[in-house]
């Protein structure tokens, strides 16, 4: 134990950076710089595998009463069914429940690795996860408009508000930033930035400690109070990740909601 | 004449300090504002629930691509 951080505190990087993100392969294939199977690609499995047999096996077989899996899952798919999906886009809001779940689900389970001991790492604070969330997103609100009103009609909807004619040059293109180009890349960047900044979050004050200890013995009340600080942030991370999977959802369910509005 | 005290780092660190102000107020209203309607019609509650998760997703946007950009656009003091 004392040779461990003895270790650690021999050569602690202190002020972590984004380099601190590239994990190192877990099985290196051609060289030790290809990373195609690292700890970040391996919570990703893990986080789809976990979902898929978690569902298939607490509705293999449907209880009236349930049991205690069952109410799991039922629960998380009723709150996402009647507290996102119908609140927000109505009666038409329960044929987007199923995607707005899995989307909340993988999320939710996803932003969970962070905190999650020895894992410690979302897969999305790379931006690559959450980028590919948000294109789906955008693709399905843009598509489900399109199907609802027609391809004219929904850029119509979308693009031209209600108000006279000589303030529309102005509004349209404003309408168009921010339905078309600000949206996807908000959700992408909210959730990856969360995540990113959670992480570095945790670094400095785990990291912190050492270094203080490091620089000088006396300084070792201080790295106590850092790590925590490290433990009381982990639980603002929990609210963090909740939030983020819940909020990811909402605002999908909220452009839905804008593209299927019949009139603004 | 020797150095006495050193300052080193990113300038990114002040200016996103600087970006965070906006978001900050900008949250601090939105909470505000549910906590009084909420007060007000304590049965509203529920309902504009969602509207203030969305309010402050869209305000905590632009303190998380301060972070983003912090990290991409770094000076070197």
């Amino acid at each position: 134990m004392t040779g461990q951080s003895h270790v650690l505190a021999a050569d602690v990087p202190f002020p972590p950076s984004v380099e601190d993100f590239y994990l190192p392969s877990i099985v290196p294939w051609e060289g030790t710089d290809s990373y195609w199977f690292t700890k970040i690609t391996f919570l990703v499995w893990l986080t789809v595998a976990i979902l898929i047999i978690f569902f298939l096996v607490s509705y293999r077989k449907p209880q009236l009463v349930p049991t205690k899996k069952q109410w799991l899952a039922e629960s998380v798919y009723g709150f996402v069914r009647n507290n996102i999906s119908v609140e927000m886009i109505g009666h038409r809001g329960v044929a987007f429940a199923p995607y707005l779940t899995t989307l909340f689900c993988f999320i939710f389970l996803n932003n969970l690795w962070g905190i999650v001991p020895v894992a410690q790492i979302s897969p999305n604070s790379h931006i690559a996860f959450p980028a590919f969330l948000a294109i789906i997103s955008y693709l399905m609100f843009i598509l489900v408009g399109i199907r609802h009103h027609g391809f004219l009609k929904y850029f119509k909807t979308a693009l031209i508000p209600p108000a006279p004619w000589f303030i529309l040059p102005l509004l349209i293109p404003i309408e168009f930033f921010s339905n078309f180009l600000v949206r996807p890349f908000s959700l992408a960047v909210r959730l990856f930035a969360n995540m990113f900044a959670g992480h570095m979050l945790l670094l400095v004050f785990t990291l912190g400690g050492f270094a203080m200890i490091n620089a000088n013995p006396w300084f070792a009340p201080f790295s106590v109070v850092s790590w925590v600080m490290t433990i009381a942030l982990t639980f603002l991370e929990f609210l963090v990740v909740a939030l983020q999977a819940y909020v990811f959802t909402v605002l999908t369910a909220s452009y839905v909601q804008g593209a299927l509005a019949d009139e603004h | 004449m020797s150095t006495l005290a050193e300052v080193a780092g990113s300038t990114a660190a002040i200016g996103y300090g600087l970006a965070a102000i906006g978001p900050g107020i900008g949250v601090g209203l939105v909470f505000s504002a549910y906590i009084q309607s909420t007060a007000r019609q304590p049965e509203s509650s529920r309902l504009t629930l969602p509207y203030v998760w969305i309010g402050f997703a869209v305000i905590e946007a632009l303190a998380l691509l301060g972070i983003a950009f912090g990290f991409i656009w770094q000076g070197q003091l």
